[in-house]
């Protein structure tokens, strides 16, 4: 799902020693910065999804939203969320986000996943999965904190969004960003779209009223690659489960990549010991045994053992 | 002639009569077919999981594994088989074996001369060892921990559309330290069953052991099937074993 030939490689999973090509040359990190405030939820960015990607359509049902299906899935990366919001005086509103991979610049699901190369981080920024190294045990489901890496149970691999990873390699924007008419939606450099959404989240404190106003790009994960501009920056939950502080559990990190060498160290100990043991004490053999010829060292004087 | 059999409660059934354990004079008999083919299920079971389970656990280190299964993808397919397989056989095991396995007062005792049985400092084993010896049994029930621990965290990341994702990492935790605590001991036990306590591999291959074996390692045990006391026949053994003294040499 990518292209290894123009984006180099900074963070490969589960990947014993370096990383050939890291640092070799520069690239800006990418971003890209959804408005929340702007969108109209035409579900342009869908389309253009499934189109890019050259996905088949999934059957979907309506169950009393204007979402197209209840959350992303293996052939369906972004999705519209309607959350419907209501206001302490009984006045009603609609936080649309835009759901998708947010290309964690310490991706969750980088770090909870065991086979080699199954997931890469590339300089600028992208996650992305490479299924054929992809062996479907579902750790980065685990690790993720926005619930996007989705199972095929046919292929047994998982699949989620790319940032259009093969498109930025060839210097185009995402396929989204392309498609959204209401221009909610933009691509550039990292430091570019905090800029951008900083001044609009400002105007729409001063100028719009909305106090809380501002940019959703949680440091608990060291930032994303993609960012929102929320009217309310405070509750990100409201926007269908944003959590505020984005964690990756101790398992992934800790565990993986702490105690889990120390621990086999550890074990293979027993290894040793019954090695160590045989050497130095022997084995327990059947009585009566053939008779002894020679302790060395000879036993301890009597009274002395024990 | 008395045999384990009575020691613990084991109806022959249909695997026992397709094999036979013969044996021979000087001999007892310790495992019969139906014992013994579980236990090989389970330990054929134990490393194919083992293998394959370690393949995923430390890929960097041990990615020569899962070439061995058929690439990463197969391995992760089949480990759980291979688990639930260990599992399942391993119970019937534990069935089995629960009478013997029951801990008992001389247990204890046994566990306060622990020391003295690493370092060999007794020639046999304290009087009151019975079929199996405390340290046997810990393990044992540790392995029936472990079971349960590999089932419960196995099925939550086999299952993680059903569970969530905190779960999944909690239980890939759990999992982990009980193959690390089984892997360790597994150490001991096939140490001790082979180079450790030579005669004790036949237990479990032709179901038989010598006299000798059992009123070394198990002289309760031996009381039990024989009637003897353990220490009597060593002592017999021995005198039969010296050779008479030399003549006077005459010059
Ligand atoms: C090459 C590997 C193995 C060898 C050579 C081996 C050998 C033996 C022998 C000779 C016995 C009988 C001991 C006696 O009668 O006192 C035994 C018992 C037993 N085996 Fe194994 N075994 C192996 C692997 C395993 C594995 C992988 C497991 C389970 C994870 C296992 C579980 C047990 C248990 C629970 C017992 C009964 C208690 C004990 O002796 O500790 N064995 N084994
Ligand atoms: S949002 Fe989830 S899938 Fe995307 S990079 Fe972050 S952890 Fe990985
Ligand atoms: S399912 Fe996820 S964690 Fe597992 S190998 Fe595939 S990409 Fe890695």
């Amino acid at each position: 799902m990518s292209d290894r030939g123009t984006l180099r490689i900074q963070q490969i999973s589960a990947h014993p020693g370096p990383v050939a090509g890291e640092g070799v040359q520069r690239q800006d990190k990418v971003c890209k910065l959804i408005d929340t405030t702007t969108c109209i939820g035409c579900k342009a960015c869908e389309v253009a999804c499934v189109e890019w990607n050259d996905m088949p359509f999934q059957t979907t049902y309506f169950d009393n939203t204007y979402q197209t299906m209840p959350d992303t899935d293996w052939n369906y990366w972004n999705l519209i969320k309607f959350n419907e919001d209501q206001h302490d005086n009984g006045s009603f509103a609609w936080l649309m986000r835009k759901h998708q991979c947010m290309h964690c610049e310490d991706p969750g699901c980088l770090r909870a996943c065991p086979a080699d190369g199954a997931i890469v981080q590339y300089s600028n920024g992208i996650v992305d999965f490479q299924q054929e190294h992809c062996i479907g045990c579902q750790f980065c489901v685990s690790g993720c904190p926005f619930n996007i890496p989705k199972f095929n149970p046919n292929t047994k691999k998982v699949y989620k969004c790319t940032l259009c990873s093969d498109r930025v390699g060839a210097g185009l924007e995402p396929a989204c960003i392309k498609a959204c008419p209401t221009g909610c939606l933009h691509f550039g450099t990292k430091d570019d779209m905090k800029f951008l959404a900083e001044n609009r989240a400002s105007q729409l404190r001063e100028v719009s009223g909305f106090q809380n106003a501002g940019v959703y790009d949680p440091d608990t994960i060291g930032g994303t690659h993609v960012i929102y501009v929320l009217h309310d920056a405070t509750k990100p939950e409201r926007y269908g489960n944003l959590p505020a502080k984005p964690r990756i559990p101790l398992s992934f990190t800790v565990w993986k990549d702490i105690f889990k060498p120390i621990g086999l160290f550890g074990a293979m100990l027993g290894f040793v010991g019954v090695v160590m043991h045989y050497v130095f004490e022997g084995p327990r053999r059947e009585q009566p045994a053939p008779p002894v010829v020679r302790i060395d060292p000879p036993p301890p004087p009597a009274g002395k053992e024990n | 002639m008395a045999t384990s059999a009575d020691r613990f409660v084991h109806r022959s059934n249909p695997i026992d009569r397709m094999g036979r354990t013969v044996v021979y004079t000087g001999e007892l008999l310790r495992h019969p077919v139906y014992t013994r083919f579980l236990h090989w299920m389970v330990g054929i079971f134990f490393f194919l999981a083992l293998l394959s389970g370690f393949g995923i656990y430390l890929p960097w280190i041990f990615r020569f594994f899962t070439p061995l299964f058929g690439g990463g993808a197969t391995t992760r397919f089949l480990h759980p088989w291979f688990g639930l397989a260990f599992v399942f056989f391993f119970a019937l095991q534990a069935i089995n074996w629960l009478q013997v396995m029951r801990w008992t007062p001389d247990d204890s005792r046994w566990m306060k001369h622990i020391k003295q049985y690493v370092t060999r400092s007794d020639s046999v084993e304290s009087p009151e060892t019975g079929f199996f010896n405390a340290g046997q049994k810990m393990q044992f029930w540790e392995i029936v921990g472990g079971c349960v621990a590999y089932v419960i965290t196995g099925v939550i990341m086999w299952l993680p559309e059903i569970f969530g994702r905190i779960l999944v990492a909690i239980s890939y935790v759990v999992h982990d330290i009980s193959a690390l605590v089984m892997l360790f001991g597994i150490f001991f036990h096939v140490y001790l069953s082979t180079f450790g306590e030579p005669g004790t591999i036949q237990a479990m291959t032709r179901g038989t052991v010598s006299e000798g074996w059992a009123w070394t390692h198990h002289p309760s045990w031996y009381k039990a099937v024989t009637g003897r006391d353990p220490a009597e026949a060593l002592e017999e053994a021995k005198r039969r074993n010296t050779p008479p003294p030399l003549p006077p040499r005459t010059l």
